[in-house]
């Protein structure tokens, strides 16, 4: 199985966040690496996405989606970065 | 912002009897992977037991293949809804493996090879419910399906039979492992349907 781009967990966080994650930043919590969510490696899609950091390969979010719920766990991150729409 | 909804609904599904509720029966061997896949040398295997007070029990891969095996052919059932009937393999009983640990623990987290980890109670590990499995079908078990060895928890849902497991740590308190943190069930009993936290 190999592995998408964080691109498509980007639509995911579509559905959460009123603004464009594509361009959001993380800041990866194993490694302190911080890119855009877009370059994340994306694992997992049967049970939820998993967004591995490219440069460590910690994990970085996960989204599970349940029928009624979207869990977002940020475990992995110390900070996610929203650019505000018009800025 | 609508909500989606995955599309499992739409297909029609064979409906088998013995089958727990909402899953469907396959007969190929999905493979589910939330990261890559570790190639682990055997002359690198161990598997090890942590207790709640600190002590360790460690097995290397020729002192854990010379434990008293079984074969044993079960059900198994993904929580991503599709099940396997009749499915053999042959492994060491958690019976086996816990028998000389001094613990009063009531949880466990099983650890593997990767980071990944999952939590199971003690009582679901022991009386013949649970295996460290290294072949099946008769064939060694292959690195896509968590060779060289994985848990064999087929009562519960199979994230519960973690792939590449080395170690084994037992709690006093219950704490989620890997998906249980992102969302799903701590516990994961197909028969109840306790997919996701809440079910
Ligand atoms: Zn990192």
């Amino acid at each position: 199985m190999n592995p998408l781009d964080g691109n498509a967990m980007a639509g995911d966080l579509r559905e959460l966040f009123t603004v464009d994650v594509t361009a959001a930043r993380y800041t990866c919590a194993g490694c302190g690496h911080a890119e855009a969510v877009g370059a994340l490696v994306l694992w997992g899609q049967d049970m939820g996405r998993v967004g591995r950091c490219p440069h460590c390969e910690d994990v970085v979010l996960r989204v599970v989606n349940a029928p009624d719920r979207v869990f977002l766990d940020l475990h992995g991150s110390v900070r996610l970065e929203l650019p505000l729409a018009g800025s | 912002m609508g909500i989606i909804s995955r599309g499992f609904g739409g297909r029609r599904r064979e409906s088998v009897p013995g089958l727990p509720p909402g899953q469907y029966l396959t007969h190929d061997f999905p493979v589910l992977s939330a990261g890559p896949t570790p190639r682990i040398p055997l002359d690198r295997w161990s598997f090890t037991i942590a207790t709640e007070t600190g002590e360790k029990k460690s097995w290397n891969w020729a002192e854990f293949t010379a434990l008293e095996s079984a074969d044993v052919t079960v059900d198994i059932h993904c929580v991503t809804k599709w099940s396997k009937l009749g499915t053999t393999w042959r492994g060491v009983s958690l019976d086996t493996l816990l028998a000389d640990v001094e613990t009063a623990a009531d949880y466990t987290m099983v650890h593997s090879f990767g980071g990944y980890t999952t939590n199971v109670p003690m009582e679901d590990l022991l009386d013949g419910k649970a295996w460290i499995a290294y072949k099946f079908d008769g064939e060694d078990l292959e690195p896509e399906h968590g060779g060289p060895a994985r848990m064999l928890i087929p009562h519960l849902y199979f994230w519960k039979s973690a792939k590449w497991v080395n170690g084994l740590s037992l709690m006093n308190d219950d704490e989620p492992g890997f998906w249980e943190a992102a969302g799903y069930h701590m516990y994961g009993d197909p028969w109840l349907e306790q997919r996701y936290q809440g079910d």
